[in-house]
């Protein structure tokens, strides 16, 4: 079993976000909004593109707290979502992930995490609760 | 606007949800995960986000000019193929900065007496 510390640093990982993982996202989680599937949509209500839905954004990160402790011990996660990851046609964005361990008590390890696209970070406030 | 009567009431779904091991497997595929005994951390997502959709809507507000602020979770286990849950959603706070609705969401998931998971979604309805 992993040994955390406070103060450890986690190891970054990328994760790729195209039009096409959109699309089974929405499909997989119900969220059909258009803004996430539909350039014209999107851009005619002001956005610069498809943007990528916050909560794949998040499921990402989730699936980055999985890989460190196991899906069943993440007990406690959440972020804001502070800007937009931008998804053009026939393009990979890539999600770039990090962790820190901030606190280890009482069985449990807080997590702060990290994610970047195209160096904005797009998650804030991002922490994680995990069950040792 | 919303109709600032519905704050602090409390929304629960006439029909149950069943979780299926496909809907486990289609989520965490996109994740790129492969354990699937139990399903990725967000995954109520799946369906609390129908039910505070549902709620958003029936209060008159338009669905596609919704950006999603933040998101919370806590999971008292995890959700598992098999689980069978009831939906419940309040409205917690409504509030309007700058022409936006900013309506505050907590939908749980039980599991006949057993609290699951609860979520907590902020949702910006843009002027």
């Amino acid at each position: 079993m992993t040994k955390f510390e406070a103060g450890q640093e986690l190891a970054p990982k990328t994760f790729t976000i195209n039009r096409k993982l959109l699309i089974a996202y929405a499909s997989a989680s119900g969220d059909q909004n258009p803004i996430h599937q539909d350039e014209t949509f999107a851009k005619s209500v002001g956005l610069p593109d498809v943007i990528a839905h916050g909560m794949l954004t998040m499921a990402l990160a989730g699936k980055y707290l999985s890989d460190i402790a196991g899906s069943q011990s993440v007990i406690e996660f959440s972020a804001k979502f502070i800007k937009p990851v931008v998804v053009p046609a026939e393009t990979d964005v890539s999600l770039i992930v990090s962790g820190k361990v901030t606190e280890v008590s009482n069985g449990t390890a807080k997590i702060e995490l990290l994610a970047m696209c195209n160096d904005i970070k797009v998650l804030g406030m991002a922490k994680g609760l995990i069950k040792l | 606007m919303l109709n600032p009567d519905l704050v602090g009431r409390t929304f629960t779904s006439a029909d149950s949800v069943t979780v299926t091991k496909e809907a486990i497997q289609k989520f965490a595929e996109v994740i790129g995960e492969n354990n699937i005994e139990v399903a990725p951390p967000t995954f109520a997502i799946s369906i609390t986000l129908e039910q505070s959709q549902a709620l958003l809507q029936d209060s008159g507000l338009d669905w596609t000019r919704v950006v999603h602020g933040d998101q919370r979770f806590e999971l008292k286990r995890p959700i598992v193929a098999g689980d069978v849950f009831h939906c419940s959603s309040t409205i917690e706070s409504a509030r309007n900065v700058a022409g936006n609705e900013i309506v505050s969401v907590r939908s749980d998931l039980n599991s006949g007496s057993e609290l699951v998971v609860s979520t907590w979604s902020t949702l910006v309805v843009r002027a």
